[in-house]
């Protein structure tokens, strides 16, 4: 018998998949939700609920952009009714002071913003929104004004690892308290940029240092989150703290996924809210057993001693790469597919610079 | 950043929240990505943090109700709450 799982801690609500922004590397999947498709705010209150029933401390209410929910509000108020630490990921581009300051009002409590670039041409560019970085400086000068605290969220590749510290100077700058230097994830849309945003060794070694001077020299003002990037990395990350261990993130329409990239996987009935509770969902459901702990571990994972530290590293990056989502993340040295990770720095290293930009799908006009 | 001191009055960092957490039966600080798990001793201190005390008071207060001398009392709290500042939990 499968032992009890412990209670999950954090809840990732994607409210929406629309958004202003086109990040060639968005997180969300490469078959984007439609807005007919969203769960109601009320929904999303009893999901609320029965998170914190369960055990979830955090959420984390992001898309696409979550601003683009004209109920937003309501949905916040649903957080903090529930007496979950709400977290807005936005990319500020949709929000003025006004409509902050009800997020303010109806008990947010905290907002990460996210930048492309430090520099305003290069982050449009890549954003594939003409003037979205001036509206982002302009989005954090409101949220000082309202109050709340600030991460500043800088997703980093090689079109813009070098300006890193100069991405440190504008936390400091926007007076965030927190700085979260997110090196890209290449599955869905990034994985099919690769070529185009995979960074050097030599980049990543500089901003490494660049980390380490700054953390010393803004101690007790800035603190920065940075994780060195899997492509050069010789173990992999606990992706979610393990599968099914710590994490639900629920998307748009309401699917339930142990990691927020899930729906890339095949061969998977993830089970919707609209459906079953959350505690089912987390206890019981096929979807959340299928990698948890280390019994579906295939070698060298299941002899190895850091199978309770790592689980296995991320499903969707064995999948993406081996075509097989339980084998081992290549991302181990241990692998025996890690080289594929060499060759990808190597092919990427002498790549051109053009993205394939994230778009929802316009539905198919001769269908069946 | 002015180091805490004894007459500092330290609060928790904007963003950050003491709060019970009944599922797993603890008190934890949650904020943005982060989540600290206080012992019994530093619970007790957060829980006198409040914006008005300062480290001094803080002391004071321990040294009526814990049987410790003073002086290890105060440099637990200094310590504690030092090491907090430097994470981004507690200001000054």
């Amino acid at each position: 018998m499968t032992p009890q799982p412990p209670p999950p801690l954090g809840l990732l609500a994607e409210l929406t998949h629309r958004c202003p922004l086109r990040c060639p590397y968005c997180s969300n999947p490469v078959e984007l939700s439609r807005a007919s498709a969203e769960l109601d705010a009320a929904t999303w209150g009893r999901v609320f609920r029965e998170a914190a029933a369960l055990g979830v401390l955090q959420l984390h209410l992001s898309g696409g952009e979550p601003a683009a929910r004209r109920d937003l509000p309501e949905i916040v108020a649903h957080a903090a009714e529930a007496g979950l630490y709400s977290n807005l990921i936005t990319s500020g581009v949709l929000l003025d002071a006004e409509r902050l300051s009800a997020l303010a009002a109806a008990g947010l409590d905290h907002v990460q913003l996210s930048v492309q670039d430090a520099e305003a041409q290069s982050a449009d560019r890549i954003g594939g929104m003409q003037g979205g970085h001036a509206r982002k400086l302009r989005f954090a000068e409101h949220v000082h004004a309202a109050g709340l605290p600030l991460t500043l969220n800088a997703v980093v590749h090689r079109q813009n690892l070098d300006r890193l510290p100069e991405l440190i100077e504008l936390a400091l700058t926007l007076g965030a308290g927190r700085l979260e230097v997110a090196h890209v994830q290449y599955y869905g849309w990034a994985l099919r940029n690769r070529d185009a945003l995979l960074p050097s060794r030599a980049q990543l070694d500089a901003a490494t240092e660049a980390v380490i001077q700054a953390r010393a020299a803004h101690q007790g003002r800035l603190v920065i989150d940075y994780v060195v990037p899997d492509y050069h990395a010789k173990r992999p990350k606990a992706c979610m703290g393990g599968w099914g261990r710590s994490f639900i993130a629920v998307s748009p329409a309401g699917r339930a996924l142990p990691c927020h990239a899930a729906e890339s996987l095949p061969g998977f009935d993830f089970p919707n809210v609209r459906d079953r509770s959350l505690a089912d969902i987390w206890l019981h459901s096929e979807a959340f057993q299928r990698y948890r702990g280390t019994d579906w571990m295939p070698e060298p994972c299941r002899s190895c001693d850091r199978r309770e530290q790592d689980w296995g590293g991320c499903r969707c990056q064995a999948f993406a790469l081996t075509g097989d989502a339980a084998n081992t993340d290549p991302a181990c040295a241990h692998s025996p597919h890690h080289h594929l990770l060499d060759l990808a720095v190597q092919e990427a290293a002498v790549a051109g610079t053009d993205f394939i930009y994230r778009e929802i799908k316009r539905p198919a006009v001769a269908e069946g | 950043m002015t180091p805490i001191g004894p007459a500092t009055i330290p609060r928790f960092a904007r963003g950050m929240r003491l709060r019970e957490d009944q599922a797993r039966s603890r008190w934890v600080v949650v904020g943005p990505e982060r989540l600290f798990v206080p012992d019994e001793i530093a619970l007790e201190i957060l829980r006198l943090m409040d914006g008005t005390r300062s480290v001094d008071a803080i002391v004071d207060d321990l040294a009526s109700r814990f049987d410790a001398p003073r002086e290890a009392i105060a440099n637990d709290v200094l310590a504690l709450l030092r090491d907090l500042a430097t994470k981004g939990v507690v200001t000054s």
